[in-house]
């Protein structure tokens, strides 16, 4: 099953015309994504890769029954993006996007909540590497062939350390149900706990990864849920170890400014709550096995 | 804080022992303030605050602070220089207040702390005086409303003068907060005067990098003479970089995978000298400009090259570390380990160079790599 896309999902690309946007709209369409048009104010009308280009999301939306989107628009202009696509009705909206200021994510986030729970779009990101479950579609700037399709769940702010996990795994045999990447910066469209709800809930995902870093409350929540609510088994990890105080190691959000941001400090918050924390960067895959093996899971299923 | 009708006191920078006496003759007055203007708090603790009754003192206390470095309990050790002063007309007032203003990560929210125990610090007043701590979390759709601002100021115990006043002083230092797309916004203290005016006699505040883009007039006032000479290097050349004070250079692609890099080097018994993200698109330009920022830092005595390629090419990137290598004759051991995408054919090309370039298969393997070669090199040093 996988969490949040698959195959049937239908995808908009908005910026499709962009340089970004066609780029990683062959990459998606490669990795059995069924990206069914794009949006660009002012090229309406156009045919792009093959697929209609639309001048709102609303009218894509009319035209394609697209369910999902993803956004490579400008910082600038990426919160009205976003916006817009909720508007539209899109279930799951995915920003990549880097460097979208914070009191816009406030906004959008508040956005969001005009409508109310059935109807209320999902957010991944921003600044993130997008979604993707192995095997059926990406949405995002993964590159699929270092995964292996399986039955442990990523959710990761790093996308590069997301990547050395998956990497990790299928060298050891083990596959990813679905790797989320919910972005580094400190207001995000959705958290850790809210992709370890989906992932509880899918009969296809038997272990979670959960890669952190410094700065935010998101892990802390997140272990504290889990404790209480999840029966399958988390591997953590928090980067950020060496980072000094008070500076953004290059994710806006990765800043430890106050108690409880310190990677060493959420490690400890995970181990106390039942997690696994792996014992360094170099183990993701390692942990998991381990993990697996305990719980009494065969690593390699063929697929 | 004055554009958005927040009374302070009337001041005016000084660079200079005279200037500063100009300053204190053209403000009038008969006591003034002369405050070491840095990025840091704590600066009254530790001395850069002097309060001056005569021109004479103005001048000596300019002369003392000018060019000096102050330490203070969140500069760290080395402590900021100081470039520039603010002389203020010193008045007196009957009480201080904490004002502050951040963006809550957890309630996604812009939240308002005010005590009245003013001139502390505001984690000293969490734990003396909990209960005396009013806040509000301002509801985004509709910004900060009078009403409760006035919770607060009534909370404070304020007359109904200042009431007002206070009202005003907190509606406008929101609308800074948002108009110039703040993180934070301090006033410690916000006074109060005999005669009911409500006057921030101390600010900080902190800018969203993100939003520099549309708000020139912040990015203008940046002082660079606060900061880290090589991360002002970096910047230009769009690097994210922050210098650390180990011995291995650090050159990594994504900002999660570079903190596991250190935290890597530090398991492996080594010490970062820098976090340095080259972001994605690894040009022979961009990796060259990387390998000249972590050089430039005297005490790096290996160089850790880890590059994850997704969309990147491993066979690209180090093409790019190859020349880069070349045009700065490296000195140093480097390090490099590169994975994903074409990762045989990137390590061929590293070994087939001609260079001594240690090559590593994985995370592991590169951080011991680097700490040994750091380790070793540093023995060299000493024997010579």
């Amino acid at each position: 099953m996988s969490i949040l896309i698959d195959e049937n999902s239908r995808v908009l690309i908005q910026g499709f015309t962009g340089d970004k946007g066609t780029f990683h709209a062959k990459e998606m369409i490669a990795c059995g994504t069924k990206i069914v048009g794009g949006v660009t104010p002012g090229k309406g009308g156009l045919t792009h890769l093959g697929l209609p280009v639309f001048n709102t999301v609303k009218e894509a939306v009319r035209a394609t029954n697209a369910t999902c989107s993803i956004t490579f628009v400008a910082p600038a202009f990426c919160a009205d993006a976003i916006m817009e696509a909720a508007d539209a009705g899109i279930h799951l909206v995915c920003s990549i996007t880097d460097g979208i200021p914070a009191q816009d994510m406030m906004r959008v986030k508040r956005y969001l909540l005009r409508y109310n729970r059935e109807r209320r779009t999902l957010m991944v990101g921003p600044n993130c590497a997008g979604i993707i479950s192995p095997g059926k579609a990406m949405l995002g700037i993964m590159p699929s062939n270092i995964y292996k399709q399986g039955s442990v769940g990523i959710v990761s702010r790093s996308g590069t350390l997301g990547y050395e996990a998956a990497a990790q795994l299928k060298e050891l045999g083990l596959g990813v149900s679905t790797s989320v990447g919910i972005g580094g910066d400190p207001i995000n469209g959705s958290s850790f706990l809210d992709h370890l709800i989906l992932f509880e809930q899918d009969p296809e995902t038997q272990a979670v990864m959960m890669i952190g870093e410094i700065g935010g409350p998101q892990e802390a929540e997140a272990a504290a849920w889990i404790k209480k609510n999840m029966t399958k088994p988390v591997v953590g990890y928090v980067a950020g170890l060496t980072a000094p105080k008070g500076r953004r190691m290059g994710h806006a959000g990765a800043i430890i400014s106050a108690t409880g941001d310190s990677a060493a400090e959420k490690a400890e918050i995970m181990k106390s709550y039942g997690l696994t924390v792996a014992p360094s960067p170099s183990e993701l895959g390692a942990t998991m096995a381990k993990v697996l093996a305990e719980k009494g899971v065969a690593p390699a299923t063929a697929h | 804080m004055a554009n958005f009708g927040v009374a302070t006191p009337r001041g005016a920078v000084a660079y200079s022992p005279d200037q500063a006496v100009y300053c204190a003759t053209e403000l009038g007055g008969w006591h003034w303030a002369v405050k070491a203007q840095i990025h840091s708090g704590g600066r009254g603790k530790a001395g850069g605050v002097k309060l001056c009754k005569t021109y004479n003192e103005v001048r000596a206390a300019a002369n003392e602070l000018l060019g000096k470095h102050l330490v203070t309990n969140q500069t760290g050790p080395e402590g900021k220089v100081v470039q520039r002063i603010y002389v203020e007309v010193a008045e007196p007032f009957e009480r201080e207040i904490y004002l502050g203003f951040v963006l809550d990560r957890k309630v996604e929210r812009v939240r308002i702390i005010a005590s009245r125990f003013g001139g502390m610090e505001i984690e000293e007043i969490a734990k003396e005086h909990p209960e005396e701590i009013l806040q509000v979390v301002v509801e985004p759709a509709v910004g900060l409303q009078a009403f409760e601002a006035r919770e607060i100021a009534f909370g404070l115990g304020l007359n109904l003068k200042q009431v007002s006043r206070a009202v005003a002083t907190m509606l406008g230092c929101y609308r800074a907060f948002r108009d110039l797309d703040a993180t934070m916004v301090e006033i410690n203290p916000l006074v109060v005067t005999k005669d009911d005016r409500v006057l921030a006699l101390d600010a900080k505040m902190s800018f969203d990098d993100n939003a520099l883009f549309r708000r020139g007039g912040v990015a203008d006032m940046r002082d660079h003479s606060q900061e880290d000479p090589r991360e002002v290097q970096a910047a230009e050349h769009n690097l994210n970089y922050v210098g650390l004070d180990g011995d291995i250079g650090c050159i990594v692609n994504g900002a999660g995978l570079a903190m596991a890099t250190m935290d890597m080097i530090k398991y492996a018994g080594g010490s970062p000298a820098n976090f340095l993200d080259v972001g994605g698109g690894a040009s022979p330009e961009r990796v060259a400009a990387a390998f000249k920022l972590v050089l430039s830092d005297r005490n790096v005595k290996a160089i850790l090259v880890n590059v994850f390629a997704g969309i990147n090419r491993c066979d690209w990137v180090a093409e790019g570390v190859v020349q880069a290598c070349r045009q700065l004759d490296v000195i140093v051991p480097l390090v490099v380990r590169l994975a994903g995408t074409n990762y045989e054919a990137g390590r061929d090309i590293i070994v087939n160079s001609g260079l001594p370039i240690i090559s590593a298969e994985t995370l592991a393997d590169a951080a011991k790599a680097a700490v040994t070669a750091a380790s070793s090199a540093a023995k060299h040093v000493r024997a010579s």
